[in-house]
């Protein structure tokens, strides 16, 4: 199986060239500052790659990436995704500008204020002396997997897999639980949700029930053993395990606690969708990132070199729990066996799945369904589209664009080349 | 225990909210039994609490209390009921000002959208109530509540200078876009006690959340 991804890495060099312009302009304006006197010293030096290591040059890997003026998405490499951790580096990351703030950690405060009776202050380092916990969860951007996706053809985005869905990633987070802070604050009675706002130029803001933030949601400062680098929030994020990427709040400086659900700009807005089932009516969050697993390998632009044995791997996750069972079928659905589940198999995170196969050189449907603790078993495309009162042809436009966990099936042709077969 | 509700709890997908006194001891078995110096902490806050008064609640001690008015300098969020909107005022024609000079770059002269996301539907007169297409969701007609567009203008926009409106540009820059969207007058000013009153088209538009409107057990979880 080989991936093209020349296009790829030349738009992703093309892309650092246009952060370091976008950085470059940033230091002419706020002048000679600290910072620049520090990227001038180490301009001077060469630059010693083993400090914090690079992978081999020979490991082509790498994000797929869409840039709009008021946009920016990077998409995880599934497709060669291995376990179940995402590194950092290779994270999705979805941003609602066209730049990412860099903010100096000794500057930094995380505030909880509003009905609590004693607001307080958090620097960094007094979050770090507080009881920590590390946790590995899956985090999904609710857009993963939309319709419009499928009908991409930017290469600069990637393979199938990667733009159609990944916008899931998995990491370990250690960071303080947030129940640690509300308490410290003390919550008033009468307070029932928490809004939470980010230091970007959005001021990116996301309202959650007060239940939730006490259970299992944690301000994070680490990322699989390292700082949270700063695409996902540094020096801070939220992390709202199982739930809509957008609640976990990157940067994060503010939370209010509050006594009614706020619709913020984002909530109101990009992040509530007219459904048919509801007579035209938008729901107010969607909260859970319900049952779904995908193939990784084979999937759609890759090629099987010819017929034989071949592992069929892929990865399944579920906001409300740990993964049952996942079934995978080489035929299109007509008959599905039990696939391995690899351990760990833990709760709001990536569950690795294989199944072995042997090709015998003619065309084949490859996909996957899981099921998670409680019983829910991932939906088919027909199921999902009749539960939100839709038509095949509407899944496929914009309308009906977040929370999309249906089943994906790709095709191998009989020359072995893998496509997306979800609309086909 | 009714089966539906045995259900809701083993799902974990009730989000309905517990009382303070739950939500403390859940957090606390959650927490505080893997916290090895807690009970050397207790002893200690007890002798302390005559003396420090409201710190015996506080477990830790960690992190600086903040003062109203410290709070007064960075909390800017605006809630539906807009008991956080600041004083200041404006009209739909000082709006219209500020908009050709700080926001129809991007946002096309009117508003009707250009390099990003249109902000007007429906016109002068006739507002737009709905169905909600695609790109006529981005438009103030259909934000439930009047504060939103406020609160998100002042705090992030514009998007080379967030932060840099003064308090009369933000309400006149809400009033020239309501205006164009036919939800209110020319002639209406918007302050801090009429914005909050302004009717939106859209407000019936929308089912609430989860935590008003509990699960129905009937239906699967990605519902």
């Amino acid at each position: 199986m080989d991936s093209n991804r020349s296009d790829r890495r030349r738009f992703l060099k093309h892309g650092a060239a246009l952060a370091g312009l976008a950085a470059g302009v940033e230091r002419s304006a706020s002048g000679q500052s600290a910072s620049s006197e520090a990227q001038l010293r180490s301009e001077a030096q060469p630059k010693d790659v083993h400090i914090h290591g690079d992978p081999s040059r020979f490991v082509t890997a790498g994000r797929g990436v869409k840039l709009r003026i008021d946009h920016m998405t990077y998409y995880t490499p599934l497709q060669d995704s291995a376990g179940i951790i995402t590194p950092a580096a290779l994270h999705f990351m979805q941003q609602h500008s066209s730049r990412l703030p860099d903010i100096d950690p000794q500057q930094h405060r995380l505030t909880i204020h509003g009905m609590v009776d004693r607001p307080l202050s958090f620097t960094l380092d007094e979050l770090k002396r507080l009881p920590s916990v590390s946790r590995i969860y899956f985090l999904e951007c609710h857009g993963n997997g939309s319709s419009m996706l499928h009908s991409t053809d930017d290469p600069k985005m990637g393979l199938p897999v990667q733009y159609i869905h990944g916008m899931t990633s998995c990491s370990e987070w250690t960071g303080v639980p947030l129940s640690v802070l509300l308490n410290e604050a003390g919550v008033q009675k009468g307070a029932s949700w928490l809004v939470s706002e980010g230091a970007d130029e959005g001021k990116f803001s996301h309202t959650l029930p007060l239940a939730k933030a006490m259970d299992d949601v944690m301000v994070a400062y680490a990322q699989n053993g390292e700082p949270v680098r700063p695409e996902q929030g540094y020096p801070l994020r939220l992390v709202v395990p199982g739930w809509e990427g957008p609640s976990s709040v990157k940067w994060l400086r503010h939370i209010k606690v509050v006594d009614q659900p706020y619709m913020t700009w984002n909530e109101s807005m990009n992040h509530s969708i007219p459904r048919a089932d509801l007579g035209g009516k938008s729901r107010w969050y969607h909260f859970e990132m319900a049952q779904k697993s995908v193939i990784t390998r084979p999937s759609g632009g890759l090629k099987l070199p010819g017929p034989g044995f071949y592992e069929i791997t892929g990865l399944a996750w579920s906001g409300g729990g740990a993964i049952r069972r996942v079934e995978v079928s080489t035929d299109g659905g007509r008959s599905w066996k039990d696939a391995k589940l690899q351990s760990p198999v833990l709760p709001k995170a990536h569950t690795r799945f294989t199944l072995d196969w042997t090709w015998d050189g003619e065309e084949a449907v490859l996909q996957s369904r899981c099921t998670d603790e409680r019983g829910e078993i991932q939906p088919s495309l027909a199921e999902l589209n009749k539960n939100w009162g839709i038509t095949d042809v509407d899944a496929q436009k914009t309308s009906r664009a977040i929370h999309i966990n249906a089943i994906q099936p790709w095709r191998v042709a009989r020359d072995g080349s893998v496509h997306d077969a979800m609309f086909s | 225990m009714p089966c539906f509700l045995r259900r809701v709890l083993k799902r974990g997908t009730d989000y309905s909210v517990p009382s303070r006194k739950v939500l403390i001891s859940r957090a606390r078995i959650g927490v505080d039994r893997a916290v090895c110096p807690l009970f050397l902490l207790v002893p200690a806050m007890i002798l302390a609490a005559p003396v420090v008064g409201l710190a015996q609640s506080r477990t830790y001690n960690v992190g600086t209390p903040l003062t109203q008015e410290e709070i007064k300098g960075f909390d800017f969020i605006v809630g539906p009921e807009g008991k956080e909107l600041p004083p200041g005022r404006g009209t739909a024609k000082e709006g219209a000002e500020i908009f050709a000079k700080k926001c129809a770059v991007c946002h096309g002269k009117n508003g009707e959208g250009g390099a990003v996301q249109r902000l007007v539907v429906g016109s002068p007169g006739n507002p737009h109530r709905g169905p909600f297409k695609d790109t006529e969701k981005s438009a103030t007609s259909y934000y439930p509540y009047p504060t939103i567009a406020w609160d998100y203008i002042n705090r992030a926009m514009p998007a080379n200078k967030p932060g840099s409106l003064t308090h009369d540009e933000v309400y006149s820059l809400v009033a020239f876009l309501y205006y164009r969207n036919g939800i209110i007058q020319e002639s209406d000013v918007l302050d801090s006690q009429s914005l909050p009153k302004v009717e939106m088209p859209n407000r019936s538009g929308f089912v609430p959340a989860k935590p008003v409107w509990p699960p129905d057990p009937k239906k699967p979880s990605w519902y």
